[in-house]
């Protein structure tokens, strides 16, 4: 038994590695929706979900068990099998982009073999994302088309001209970072904005590329059909877009490959724009007390959590609430107590904290900005968006060109 | 490791499938499709080839035919729009006006 | 070992994929057959250690080309095959003939000495800068033809996608 997982351990620790991210991932995307009802609902001057659980956080749940037992009509006349496919294809192909992001630049060293924070260490990185981001044209496409319905078909057929039109300028835009990079790996292009590390928040790629990180944040938020980009799955024009005629399971599918198309662009923002894992101070040793940052912020926000949770209504909320602070407030203190995890943390920790700044801009768009009409989101694609992406290319290579030569 | 002829007798497969599919189908659209099945049972040969020589001229051959490909379906697919339109139906058997 | 098992599976995938291009009669599951023939053959190019082009050929191919077939198959409505009034006694025919040809061309083929070794596991020299540095240098003119082809491309699309003039 053990000479098996000795045998194949690298199998068996990708396999650990993979239901963990997709148990992490799911989670964050269920508890996504409960942040944007939650902050969409305070710009609004209105509460968001707070009756089920403590401030709401049992809303996701109440949502996953509506769509697990919600009935899922199949509507006559489409294709059958078309019309399975197409939910299924954008689930799984925004899940697999997740397994190429790196989250952390230390491995875990457990039983003396090396854990990697990524589950799919290619090359090829970036461009094998955007090879997963141009098949999920297909699942909007195809599930417009298969409705056998006329707003479906138009909301499908806009949505996915307008996901190929942005797809160029997302690519584009991501070149000068790949210029000065020299390398299509993730890793890569975090190293070398860790060669500026001791400029802190300005050594990163978001001043020499700012073009480039602009283009990139507006071409994903349409490539993910989030609002002002929304129309093709707009409330009140067309009533629910290409995914009108799916119900209960089939729509938690789209909705999740929806989030999960978010979260994976807020990771390559972060990456590839924002300097990845890397802290905004500068690293020299005078800083080196910022890296109690994650334990100052855990353990007051812990004490709040308590204090909230005792006097909060409910009963369940007043034993769930402190509960959730306590442990706050233990990690916190643990990663005190524990140098080297405390080490180990801060990569992890800064990722995730710009993971959630994108993921919050995201959702203070989608409560403050309206929608573009069809025809201005097309020509603000072609013939704004793609030009200045080109232009930052040859920008950046002819400055490039230009440090090389002076030396 | 996989021998280079495993590689050539799929691509001779899937090449030999798009022919089938060209002389056998009559919708404008799979037919066009089975000629995008013989380009890429082609570009199969060429990246076989470059891994057996360890030279990286197949792979920037394989480049250029994905391009010409691309030019192609575009212009082609303009001309099934208007055949189409032109004749009300997508069956080739449909285009015969210079028939005897 | 494992190699052998990943070619034959991403083979017989390929194979499957393209059979079911024949045996469908909908222009779009068809299309969907082809999309899974690219995406295997993109796998095997990656198996040969050949990555960028593996990329490239999701990217355009799959992401481009066929999402235009997509498109148009959507837009011309086009509905199932209709019957053809071909000779039965040629197909029945013509597919050992067929299988024949073929039995003979991969005989040729497996026994031809003229391969070097093995074609795969090898990243030696073909990743993305041998590519890009055989692409900029010796191959220059025809991918600054590329281009000329591409622009030929799009205008004769847009001329062919005018409304005639009233």
């Amino acid at each position: 038994m053990s000479s098996f997982l000795t045998a194949n351990a690298a199998l068996i620790i990708t396999l650990v590695k993979i239901a963990l991210i997709l148990f992490i991932v799911l989670t964050v995307n269920a508890y996504l929706t409960w942040f944007e009802r939650k902050v969409v609902a305070h710009m609004q001057s209105r509460w968001g979900p707070h009756r089920v659980g403590p401030h709401g956080l049992l809303q996701p749940l109440a949502d996953g068990a509506k769509f697990l037992l919600k009935e899922d009509p199949t509507p006559a006349g489409v294709d059958k099998f078309t019309y399975f496919l197409a939910p299924l294809m954008a689930l799984a192909l925004s899940l697999t982009s997740i397994a190429i992001i790196p989250f952390g630049p230390q491995s875990l060293h457990i039983f003396g073999y090396e854990i990697k924070l990524q589950i799919a260490d290619i090359n090829i990185g970036i461009l094998a994302i955007y090879a997963i981001t141009a098949l999920s044209v297909y699942g909007v496409a195809l599930a417009g088309w298969s409705s056998n319905s006329k707003y479906p078909l138009l909301g499908g057929l806009r949505s996915s001209a307008q996901m190929i039109s942005y797809e160029l300028a997302l690519t584009m835009s991501v070149v000068g970072v790949l210029l000065m990079a020299g390398s299509f790996d993730l890793r890569a292009i975090v190293a070398q904005q860790a060669r500026h590390a001791q400029w802190g928040f300005f050594g990163w790629n978001l001043w020499p590329q700012i073009l480039g990180a602009c283009c990139f944040f507006i071409a994903a938020i349409a490539e993910t059909n989030r609002v002002p980009f929304d129309l093709p799955e707009a409330e009140s024009e067309l009533v629910a877009g290409f995914h009108t005629e799916y119900a209960s399971f089939k729509f938690a599918m789209f909705f999740i490959a929806e989030y999960t198309a978010m979260i994976t662009v807020a990771c390559l923002i972060a990456i590839m724009f924002l300097g990845g894992w890397l802290s905004p101070f500068p690293a020299t040793p005078f800083w080196n007390f910022t890296h109690y940052l994650p334990s100052v912020i855990l353990i007051p926000f812990g004490l709040w959590v308590i204090w909230d949770g005792i006097r909060y209504e409910t009963i369940f909320g007043r034993l769930v609430l402190p509960g959730i602070g306590t442990a706050m407030i233990a990690i916190g203190a643990a990663l005190i107590v524990f140098p080297a995890a405390n080490e180990f943390i801060q990569g992890p920790f800064w990722l995730l904290s710009k993971i959630l700044f994108f993921l919050f801009v995201y959702v203070w768009l989608r409560g403050t900005l309206p929608r573009f009409r069809y025809d201005q989101l097309m020509s603000f694609g072609w013939k704004l968006l793609l030009p200045v992406s080109i232009a930052n290319v040859v920008i950046t290579a002819f400055i490039m060109l230009l440090l090389r030569s002076g030396k | 490791m996989v021998p280079t002829n495993y590689y050539l007798i799929l691509s001779a497969i899937l090449f030999g499938l798009g022919v089938v599919g060209f002389v056998f189908k009559r919708d404008i659209i799979t037919i066009f499709m089975s000629i995008e099945l013989m380009l890429n049972a082609v570009n199969l040969a060429f990246v076989a080839f470059s891994q057996a020589r360890h030279q990286a001229d197949g792979q920037v051959f394989v480049l250029f035919v994905i391009v010409v490909a691309a030019a192609e379906a575009a212009v082609g697919l303009g001309i099934i729009i208007l055949t189409a339109r032109n004749r009300q139906s997508l069956n080739v058997e449909k285009v015969d006006l210079l028939k005897l | 070992m494992t190699a052998l098992v990943i070619f034959f599976v991403l083979a017989a995938l390929a194979v499957l994929g393209a059979l079911n291009l024949i045996v469908q009669r909908h222009p779009i599951h068809s299309a969907l057959s082809l999309i899974v023939v690219m995406v295997a053959l993109a796998a095997l190019y990656l198996s040969m250690g050949a990555d960028f082009v593996a990329a490239v050929q999701i990217i355009v191919y799959g992401g481009a080309i066929m999402v235009l077939f997509v498109f148009v198959i959507m837009l011309l409505n086009a509905g199932v095959e209709e019957r053809t009034n071909a000779s039965k006694l040629a197909g029945i025919a013509g597919i050992p003939l067929a299988v024949a040809l073929l039995g003979f061309l991969a005989a040729a083929i497996a026994r031809s000495p003229g391969s070097p070794e093995a074609a795969s596991q090898t990243r030696a020299l073909a990743d993305t800068h041998s590519i890009s540095m055989m692409l900029f240098s010796n191959f220059v003119y025809p991918f600054e033809l590329t281009s000329f082809l591409i622009l030929i491309a799009i205008i004769g699309a847009l001329v062919l996608a005018q409304r005639e003039r009233p």
